[in-house]
Formats: C-alpha cells, sequence, structure tokens
C-alpha cells in the first residue's frame, strides 16, 4: 500500500503589503496548511484490531519511548516509530520490525498513554504466525526445539539433569526425595544445558548446601518456561509447556519456587496465575538477599574486582527487583561495585528478552550493532573487569559481547558464580 | 493432483546414539522425523498450493509414537495421514518400502515425494523402491517440483552445484533433496487443535519379510585415534610453527 506524500508547498506572493509595510520577496512566504489526511489509519487499525495490541491505537507520538528504546540506540526504532510506519504504508505484521521489540517495557515506563509493547508485540506476533507470515528461521528453530525436546537449544530431555554429577555437592531430585522440602529450585533450561550455565548452576547448588536450604530439583521432569517463546509470539506452544510444568509443580510439596532466571520468575509469578497457578516464587537473589546474615562469613575469600552489574529486564523493569543483586555483591569481600550510566529503572536491554535470544543474526542484519555489543562496550566504559549478570541468558550473551567489541578484559559473571568463588576461593 | 509423502521415522543423533547388542538401543532413544522428510512435506504443500489436490502422508510406525509426527505434517497443509502399526523400531529401509508400497497401492498417486535419504542409514532406498514396487519411474535429488496436469517439471541437483531440468510424465516418484523454501512452522496451538480433531488412518503391516537380508555383527562408536594439537603464543609464534609444520610434512 503506497501513499504518495508532497512535501508540503511554500506560498510566496509577488508583491505584499503587511500593516503597511511592503515586504515582497521571501519575506512573505507562507506555507500552505499540512494535509494530514494523507495518512491512512488502515494499518494502525489492523494491529489495533488484533486482542491484546489495542493500545497501539493510543499513541500521540509524544516519542518519550523512543529515547529510552534500546533499540534505537543502534537503529532506528521505538514504538512511537512503528506507529508511524504503520501510519505510512508499513504492515507491522509483515515487517522485520516485528521481530526487534525485546520487550523490555522501557518504553511503557515513561509512555503517558499506556502504549504496552509488552502485551502489542506478541499478540502481533502471535497473529504473523497464525497466518502463516515470515517468522525468522533461527526463532523457528527454537520453537521447535521447545516443542519436540522441553528446551529451546534442543538437548535431550533425559539428559536435564546430567550437569548435577559434576556440581560437587549431592542435590537431590524431589521425585527420589519422596518427602515434602521448603525449597523446589527451579533450574532452568539455560542452566542445565548451556556449559556457561551449568557453572552458575554449580555454584547455586553448593551456595544452598553451604546455607543449609533444604531444596530440590525436578530433574528430568523440569521442562523449559517458554514465557520468552510466548512473548516471540508462540502462546500455544507457551500454554502447552505451562500445563506441564503446573501439573509438576502441584504433584510435588514444597513451601517456595526459586528460579535462576529472570523469565522463569516472570512466567511462573505474573504469567502462570492465569492457568490457575498461584503459588510463591522468588528469583534466587531475592532469595539469596534475605539469607545475608548467614551468607556473609561464608564469604571468606577475597575477590579482588571491580563489578558493574546489568539489570536484567525482566527481574529489574518486569519485577522491581533492583536491589537484593546489589546487596549480594556489595556483601563479598574486595568486590568494588560501580554503575553503568543507564541503570535500574532505566537499565539497558540485553537483546535477549522477547525471543531475541533466538534472534540474533537476524536482529544483526537491522540494527548497527548488537543491544549486548553496545551493553558490553558501557560496561567496559566504567572501569569494571567484571560485568556481574543474574539472567541466565547473558552469560552468552555478554561473553560474545565483549570479544566483538575488543573488550576481552572485562570478564562476565553470574552473581552466583562470584558468590561461588568468595566462599571457596579461586578454584 | 493426488500427493502422497512417504515418511520416515529415524533414531534421534540429537545426542550420543546409544548401542544395546548389535544395534542402537532403541528404549532410550528419542525419534523424530527424517529431515529429508521435512523437505519432503513442504515440497508436496507447495505442489499441492499451486496446483490444487490433497496431500496423503504415510509413515511406518516404529515405536508408537508417529501420531506427533502425523499431527504435525497436518497442521503444515496435508489432508490425510495414514500409519502402517508394525511397531519394529530395527525394521531396516527395504522392508519399509514394502509396507510403504502396500499402503500408497490403493492410493493412486500422481506423484509420491519420499526424502532423498535419511540419516540413520543413508541408504537412500525408500524411494526407489517404492517406485520399483509401484512399477512407476524414479528421479531423486530433487530440490524442487513444478506440477501440472499430468507432468512436471523437476529440478535435480547434481555435483558442483550444477542442476538439471527434467521434464517428466506423472505418476512418478520423486526423492527430495531439498524443497524450494525452508520447511513453514506450524503453530503450537494449531498443531494441538489437529491433534483432537484429526483421524489417522491404520492399516496393518503384512506379513511378507522384505528386509534388505544384512544382518548387523557389530555396532559401536567410532574410536578416537587422532587428536588436535593447539599452538599456543602470539600470532607470529603460531604463525611461525605452523610454517614449520607444513614443511615438516613436505607440504611448504
Amino acid at each position: 500500500m503506497a501513499v504518495k506524500y508532497e512535501k508540503v508547498k511554500a506560498v510566496e506572493k509577488e508583491h505584499a503589503v503587511v500593516d503597511g509595510v511592503d515586504v515582497s520577496g521571501h519575506w512573505n512566504r507562507m506555507f500552505e496548511q499540512r494535509v494530514i489526511f494523507e495518512y491512512t489509519p488502515e494499518l494502525i487499525e489492523k494491529v489495533a484490531s488484533i486482542p491484546n495490541a489495542e493500545s497501539f491505537a493510543n499513541c500521540y507520538q509524544c516519542a518519550k519511548c523512543v529515547a529510552v528504546c534500546p533499540v534505537d540506540v543502534v537503529g532506528n526504532y521505538g514504538p512511537r516509530k512503528l506507529y508511524r510506519y504503520a501510519q505510512t504504508g508499513t504492515d507491522l505484521t509483515e515487517a522485520p520490525e516485528l521481530w526487534l521489540c525485546t520487550t523490555c517495557a522501557n518504553c511503557l515506563r515513561v509512555c503517558p498513554k499506556e502504549v504496552n509493547m509488552v502485551k502489542i508485540m506478541p499478540a502481533a506476533r502471535e497473529q504473523a504466525i497464525l497466518d502463516g507470515k515470515f517468522v525468522p528461521p533461527e526463532l523457528q528453530q527454537a520453537f521447535e526445539n521447545t516443542a519436540k525436546s522441553g528446551n529451546p537449544l534442543g538437548q535431550p530431555q533425559r539428559k536435564r539433569d546430567a550437569w548435577i554429577q559434576n556440581a560437587g555437592v549431592p542435590i537431590p531430585i524431589i521425585k527420589d526425595l519422596g518427602r515434602p522440602v521448603d525449597v523446589l529450585w527451579y533450574v532452568g533450561s539455560y542452566p542445565s544445558y548451556h556449559p556457561r550455565g551449568i557453572d552458575a548452576a554449580s555454584a547455586a547448588a553448593r551456595i544452598f548446601t553451604a546455607l543449609g536450604i533444604d531444596f530440590a530439583v525436578l530433574g528430568k521432569e523440569e521442562k523449559d518456561d517458554a514465557d520468552s517463546q510466548r512473548l516471540a509470539g508462540e502462546k500455544g506452544l507457551f500454554e502447552m509447556m505451562a500445563e506441564h510444568n503446573i501439573a509438576t509443580f502441584n504433584s510435588y510439596e514444597w513451601k517456595e519456587l526459586v528460579v535462576t532466571g529472570p523469565h522463569e520468575l516472570n512466567a511462573f509469578k505474573n504469567v502462570y496465575p492465569k492457568y490457575g497457578f498461584e503459588r510463591p516464587v522468588l528469583h534466587y537473589t531475592t532469595f539469596l538477599a534475605r539469607y545475608l546474615d548467614q551468607l556473609k562469613p561464608l564469604l571468606k575469600h577475597e575477590v579482588n574486582v571491580k563489578v558493574t552489574y546489568h539489570d536484567p529486564c525482566y527481574l529489574g523493569r518486569h519485577n522491581g527487583e533492583y536491589e537484593a543483586p546489589r546487596k549480594l555483591l556489595e556483601a563479598i569481600p574486595g568486590v568494588e561495585l560501580v554503575e553503568m550510566s543507564r541503570n535500574r529503572e532505566n537499565g539497558y536491554c540485553c537483546g535477549g528478552g522477547g525471543g531475541g535470544m533466538w534472534m540474533d543474526s537476524f536482529t544483526a542484519k537491522h540494527t548497527k550493532m548488537r543491544l549486548s555489543e553496545k551493553r558490553a562496550m558501557e560496561a567496559a566504559s566504567t572501569g569494571a573487569n567484571v560485568l556481574a549478570v543474574a539472567c541466565p541468558f547473558e552469560v552468552s550473551r555478554f561473553e560474545d559481547a565483549v570479544k566483538s567489541t575488543g573488550n576481552e578484559h572485562v570478564t562476565v559473571n553470574d552473581i552466583l558464580e562470584l558468590l561461588d568463588r568468595s566462599m571457596r576461593g579461586e578454584q | 493432483m493426488n500427493i502422497v509423502v512417504a515418511i520416515k521415522h529415524i533414531p534421534s543423533i540429537a545426542d550420543d546414539l546409544p548401542v544395546k547388542g548389535n544395534n542402537v538401543d532403541f528404549d532410550s532413544v528419542d525419534f523424530v522425523l527424517n529431515e529429508f522428510d521435512e523437505q519432503s512435506i513442504e515440497q508436496a504443500v507447495l505442489v499441492k498450493e499451486a496446483v490444487g489436490g490433497t496431500v496423503t502422508v504415510v509413515g511406518v510406525d516404529l515405536i508408537g509414537e508417529l501420531d506427533n509426527v502425523l499431527h504435525l505434517a497436518l497442521a503444515k497443509g496435508a489432508d490425510k495421514a495414514v500409519k502402517v502399526t508394525a511397531d519394529e523400531p530395527g525394521a531396516d529401509s527395504h522392508q519399509q518400502a514394502k509396507w510403504l508400497a502396500e499402503a500408497i497401492k490403493g492410493m493412486s498417486p500422481d506423484i509420491v515425494f519420499a526424502g532423498v535419504q535419511a540419516s540413520n542409514d543413508l541408504d537412500g532406498q525408500i524411494g526407489p523402491m517404492i517406485a520399483a514396487y509401484l512399477d512407476m519411474p524414479y528421479i531423486g535429488g530433487v530440490s524442487s517440483v513444478e506440477a501440472a496436469e499430468g507432468t512436471a517439471i523437476v529440478t535435480k541437483e547434481f555435483a558442483g552445484g550444477n542442476a538439471g531440468k527434467y521434464s517428466v510424465s506423472l505418476p512418478i516418484v520423486v526423492g527430495v533433496q531439498a524443497a524450494p523454501k525452508p520447511p513453514r512452522y506450524a503453530p503450537v496451538s494449531k498443531v494441538r487443535q489437529v491433534a483432537q480433531t484429526a483421524t489417522i488412518e491404520k492399516i496393518s503391516p503384512s506379513a511378507d519379510g522384505a528386509g534388505a537380508g544384512l544382518s548387523m555383527k557389530k555396532m559401536a562408536p567410532p574410536v578416537v585415534t587422532g587428536h588436535a594439537e593447539m599452538f599456543t603464543g602470539s600470532s607470529k609464534e603460531v604463525a611461525a610453527k605452523i610454517v614449520e609444520l607444513l614443511k615438516s610434512k613436505g607440504l611448504a
């Protein structure tokens, strides 16, 4: 649908006298009123008519969102721009822009009209998927892997608990334990399969054990939370996984569910209640911050590093936890914590949310650099030599990013790894 | 157009292949659709979209889990699904080709698609053997099919990036190397909906033994013999070591 736009015409009279003064020539130039009717609302309505995407039509183009959009920093993006693209002929359900939003929610934080991209984008993507439109192949692979293997990495389900053999402490599986526990620890897909995720999971197991926490894991019964798949538009897949996970959670007795990842926190705390699961869910940082007094004496070894902490969008903005991770880092002897300019509520997105984790190649084609690379550069500019994270998506993302931006002197560590290092000393 | 797709369910190689006795330990391995059959289903649906008709997917149910694969094919655009209930995880491609041919025989197909080979045996026999059983011609290594009434233009791949275009008359059996487009995505909600409503026709396998007559003497993971040597040091030092190595091997 191509609309032809004409530039505003300037009107210049050959001879003009205003209040008795001759202002002939360019002094009397006037501009014709701009015709705003040339814009069609059709493609805006097309998006806003999708259930849950209604607020797209609320935009009055103040552009506050563009100023905080992490994708705009590395490209030409933002909710207001998407609205404008729709106004000038772009069908969002067919455009590459459909897949660039990471649902980081920074725009929603500043939007005076409550245009909610966290709802709009998944709804528009779902519509595109159901209509058989273009889906980035790498994202398609992650969906298929999740449906087939129970995790986006495509690793076999029966190997989900293989990592516990090398954690250095016994990790009880709730099915074998046969009794109620205080804490059911949902490990997550990346901590179960990704080598660097396993490092963090093993550290968590050692910390929980040292604190004497009565915990167990689901082992081979655990499947991906699929929240990011939902945000990437695969609601049906999310629901299938949610049914499995809720049935599994409900088949055992436990007091609190502790998760390694912020995306799992968001799924179990904010979305699973719609499917009938309402139980206490905590991110590990919130959970461990509660044990600070017991934890501090265990942190015997100095970890002499300058650390900057990256707020995961789904721990911070989406779930309001900014302080627990910082308290844990400050509890480690020898750690000097410095902040990046974009932090807490205004934290910059790593690019992994909303399915971005599985669209790196696609996103790279439509942006100047990856979001993770931008953030790695921000981390390096603080002079920190450790970039601390609290989301299993981030270790691999930032480890690639520090390399590709020439900042290899910055080490990327999960907070769990730093706590573990202080507990056990350098291994 | 009456389009039939013959598919194969094979052990997944996403993980180390577990071995038990002289064969794969079929009880502790996941089964997946042969990846060439994914291409084959896509090609079949593309032909249907271009000229109309019905797509019937036929497979041998080796472990009782073929329904998932058939539901996925239906969600991607197939119209009918048929399974031969064999429950023999070790059935070889010759035996499966016989069962598939028996199932397809009554369907009077215009085109039968089969993946050009499967990653479990790599023998590429299913397509040609179905063609032989049904007394139909076969063309393999195909990367594109444009069908019309009674004929089709088929692109076949050759070595070195060459391709040949053939005009063939139908009916024919086509061994699919790749579909012209990547296989489409079937949303889970659609697959689940299909799973609730679809009926899968069941066919009992004939008792005729038609295996290749080969028996497996031993199956074992490959023995590691060599190893990679990693050079360390500055780029200049590493470069010098590489040059030295190439000279010592008489290559520079």
